[in-house]
């Protein structure tokens, strides 16, 4: 079979960073190609190239159906048969569902206005197929990340491309609604669409893929059909690393001391719009890590903002034993909380500035004498944190813009891991990191718990609660659902107190 | 050869276009007449030039944090005119020059508590308080400028040397050497960049973007009101109309300096260099007797050159 797009020798130099080195791929019709490597590979970088977002250096070439093509822009790539879905969301909030699908392209009415109802229709039918059910007519700002990330979804699927690639899609996405997409790829790539899927789930790749190319440090270190693939060989190919030896045993460090009580937690709503979520009721013992697991939309981040005053609400919340009054977030800070939130590109970091801002930001004073900050302290730990959490960048002055999603991620979580707050709330800490940082996060966040800081995670990745939890506490449409130990808390009783 | 690779590392520097663009500018008008580059003349351009300088500095720090001041030429009259007022009264000229201060104080907290408490946007706040100081001076001079008795030492503020170098061009110097530092070096700076690139990543780190909010629309008034005060004391007459439009050109200031209206990127010495360009052109129309309503045009072709060349620059380095 002759292949639908070829990339031949493909390179990519930034400044200080040889992000592709003569990379080499070819895309089928009909198949699913997944992509796989570390943070920082180059995956994405390949990806922006295709779709004519970037220019690859002199040198390579791009065919599409054996024709040598030059992709000057998104739009002409569109044109092309290619369609894309950004890692980062890129969904316009204040607009609707079905003004995002249909944006720059709105069916006319013969008047030359819009036809609003042949829209919602249309977005109707497609996110049906989709099998999700929202509203066409809600705003986007309304909706939760993962039905943000659908929407991209559905978008593309409504241009009727002949490639569609998709950059790590279900990284936001429940359990659900990530089989359902990828049921719905799988039926797009049986009808003749190619599909190209970037991802670090293990799972999904296998239950996915046709065919498996790895990526690492910008160069192809092996394309193979899934069949003649293992998940031993392909975390070798990654990371350079055995699968066995990079989780290792959880160990809990929970003691009996209770250091921050919630009572009652309940949200003052001005909307009525999302989940409400009320009367949350729940301990958190000094050095336990304590899981948070609920399907998107239970209200789990909702109930995270408000401890940490960036959502108001009614209740006691109390530290060490005494009550404490928490209305904004420098509050909670002040009380010894820190909030790794879900979304690092508009609320975890400030893109403009460098890592070592980023990374400084919430301990600043730190370094810090009178209002002076002592930048080569300053330096001096970021470059620490760089190095122990294998951040990929060429130096602690790179704007955090230009560092690849997971190593942004890694960002983030370096910034309060060196506040060393009393109380962590990390949520969807690996959501885009590969599996070695992966790892590296869980084994992290257990020292953190080993020295006797209490450690909250939300994430919607059941297997990652599951292996690094002391305990799992399950909400279910804004309330507390369920509370499990760890021996009590398996994939069936977890997802039964979520969904039951 | 560390000397040059050091004048090469200054190519990244951001203001960098705006330096260039004056020294091109410098030269340009040097080549057409021979009384350009003097130091008299050097010296009476950095004059005229060093209020809007000094203004700029806190609009500059305002427009980092996404803000903006429309206000800053009503504080500046208003200050003046209130010092003027307790010449008039009688006041000793350091209670004359606090009350002045005191003005621009005022006027700060009100544009700052407007945005911050009440969460109207800074353009609608401050044009509301641009509109009220400026209905305050007509109706306390009913149109008429105030001339006071003033004290001999006074006047040292706006007409007097530090050798061959103005008061005011002093003043300007040690302003840009303070907020300089204060914006790079200090905490304080770094929230102030943090809260105009990311706002809520801001908050959730734990800045008080409020209380940095607040900060900068008092420095900005405040060192509007001494560009009043510093006014009031070169011409000793304060004019209902003094400080009248100058938003403009100050904002223009802080534009061409390599400011970001979109927030977190920018510089005060980009500023001052960009008022420094503004001052230089308008003595260039005057010196090559251009007619003088050709300035605003050349000045506004010039924002617009010099904007178009920085958005440029970092649409090339982004793209790599
Ligand atoms: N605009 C840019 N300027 C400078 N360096 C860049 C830029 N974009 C990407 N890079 C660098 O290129 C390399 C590859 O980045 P890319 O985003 O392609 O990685 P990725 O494989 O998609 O990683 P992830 O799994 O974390 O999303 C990284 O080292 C990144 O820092
Ligand atoms: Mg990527």
């Amino acid at each position: 079979m002759k292949p639908f797009l070829e990339m031949i020798s493909i390179s990519k130099t930034f400044p200080g960073v040889k992000a592709l080195d003569h990379v080499d791929l070819h895309l089928n019709s009909g198949e699913v190609h997944v992509l796989a490597g570390e943070n920082g590979a180059g995956k994405s970088t390949l990806m922006k190239i295709m779709t004519g977002v970037l220019r690859a250096d002199p040198g390579g070439e791009i065919r599409i159906e054996g024709e040598p093509v030059v992709i000057k822009n998104p739009v002409h790539a569109r044109s092309l048969g290619i369609s894309i879905i950004y890692q980062e969301l890129a969904v316009v909030n204040n607009l609707t569902v079905s003004e995002n699908v249909f944006l720059a392209r709105e069916p006319l009415r013969p008047t030359g206005l819009i036809d609003r109802a042949k829209m919602n229709a249309d977005t109707r039918a497609v996110l049906s197929e989709l099998g999700v059910d929202i509203d066409p007519e809600a705003m986007v700002g309304t909706l939760s990340v993962g039905q943000r990330q659908l929407i991209e979804i559905a978008r593309a699927i409504s241009y009727k491309s002949k490639l569609i690639i998709m950059d790590e899609p279900t990284a936001s996405l429940s359990h659900h609604e990530a089989s359902t997409l990828l049921r719905m790829s799988r039926k797009l790539a049986s009808q003749g669409v190619g599909i190209v899927f970037i991802s670090h789930k293990l799972e999904e790749i296998f239950e996915i893929a046709d065919r498996v190319t790895v990526l690492r440090d910008g160069r192809t270190v092996d394309t193979r059909p899934v069949s003649e693939m293992t998940s031993d060989l392909l975390v070798r190919l990654m990371v350079d690393r055995e699968l066995d030896q990079l989780f290792g045993h959880h160990t809990s460090h929970a003691t009996a001391e209770v250091l921050m009580s919630v009572r009652n937690l309940t949200e003052k709503r001005v909307k009525d719009e999302g989940v409400f979520v009320r009367d949350v009721d729940f301990d958190l013992h000094r050095g336990e890590v304590l899981g948070f697991f609920g399907l998107v939309g239970a209200g789990r981040t909702e109930v995270m903002e408000m401890i940490f005053g960036s959502r108001p609400h009614t209740g006691e919340i109390s530290i060490n034993g005494k009550p404490a009054r928490i209305s904004s977030p420098s509050d909670a800070i002040e009380h010894g909380l820190g909030f790794v939130t879900e979304d690092r590109q508009s609320r975890g970091l400030v893109l403009g500035m460098s890592v070592r801002e980023n990374f400084s930001l919430t301990h600043l004073s730190d370094y810090c004498s009178l209002d002076f900050v002592n930048r080569r302290k300053e330096t001096a730990a970021c470059a620490d944190y760089i190095r122990a959490l294998g951040i990929k960048t060429p130096s602690p002055e790179q704007k955090v813009l230009n560092l690849s999603g997971g190593n942004q991620q890694k960002v983030v979580l370096a910034k309060w891991a060196a506040r060393r707050p009393r109380i962590l709330i990390v949520d969807e800490p690996t959501r885009g990191i590969d599996i070695g940082a992966k790892a590296e996060v869980h084994s992290l966040l257990g020292s953190m718990a080993e020295e006797g800081m209490s450690i909250i995670v939300v994430s919607s990745d059941l297997p990652e609660i599951l292996a690094i939890s002391d305990r799992v506490i399950v909400l279910k449409e804004g309330r507390i659902s369920g509370e499990l130990t760890r021996e009590n808390a398996t994939q069936e009783s977890v997802m039964l107190a979520a969904t039951g | 050869m560390r000397v040059l690779h050091q004048l090469l590392q200054l190519r990244h520097m951001r203001e960098f276009n705006v330096l260039i663009a004056l020294i091109l500018m410098g030269l340009l008008i040097s080549l057409f007449t021979p009384y350009f580059l003097t130091v008299s003349n050097l010296m009476g351009v950095s004059r005229a030039f060093s209020l809007t300088a000094i203004m700029s500095i806190g609009m500059v720090m305002v427009i980092i944090t996404g803000g903006i001041d429309l206000s800053v030429g009503s504080a500046m009259g208003l200050a003046g005119l209130i010092t003027a007022l307790c010449f008039d009264a009688g006041y000793s000229q350091y209670a004359a020059v606090a009350a002045g201060l005191g003005v621009g104080l005022a006027f700060g907290l009100t544009n700052g508590l407007l945005i911050t408490a009440i969460g109207l946007p800074p353009f609608i706040a401050t044009l509301g308080t641009l509109s009220i100081g400026r209905g305050l001076m007509y109706m306390i001079t009913h149109g008429v400028p105030l001339t006071p008795q003033t004290p001999e030492s006074f006047s040292v503020l706006g007409q007097g040397y530090v050798g061959p170098v103005p008061v005011p061009v002093v003043i300007l110097l040690v302003l840009t050497v303070i907020f300089t530092i204060i914006m790079t070096r200090t905490r304080f700076g770094r929230h102030v960049y943090a809260t105009g690139g990311n706002e809520s990543a801001a908050r959730l780190s734990g800045v008080k973007v409020q209380r940095v909010k607040l900060a900068v629309y008092v420095l900005s008034s405040t060192i509007s009101a001494l560009a009043g005060v510093i006014a009031f004391s070169r011409y000793l007459s304060a004019e209902p109309a003094s400080g009248f439009g100058s938003e403009l050109e100050v904002i223009a200031a802080a534009a061409i300096g390599g400011a970001s209206l979109a927030g977190g990127i920018g510089s005060v010495l980009g500023a001052v260099i960009g008022a420094a360009l503004i001052g230089e052109i308008a003595n260039g129309v005057v010196l090559l007797n251009i007619n003088t309503y050709a300035q605003q045009a050349i000045t506004g072709g010039v924002i617009l050159i010099a904007v178009s060349l920085d958005v440029l620059r970092n649409r090339m380095g982004g793209r790599g």
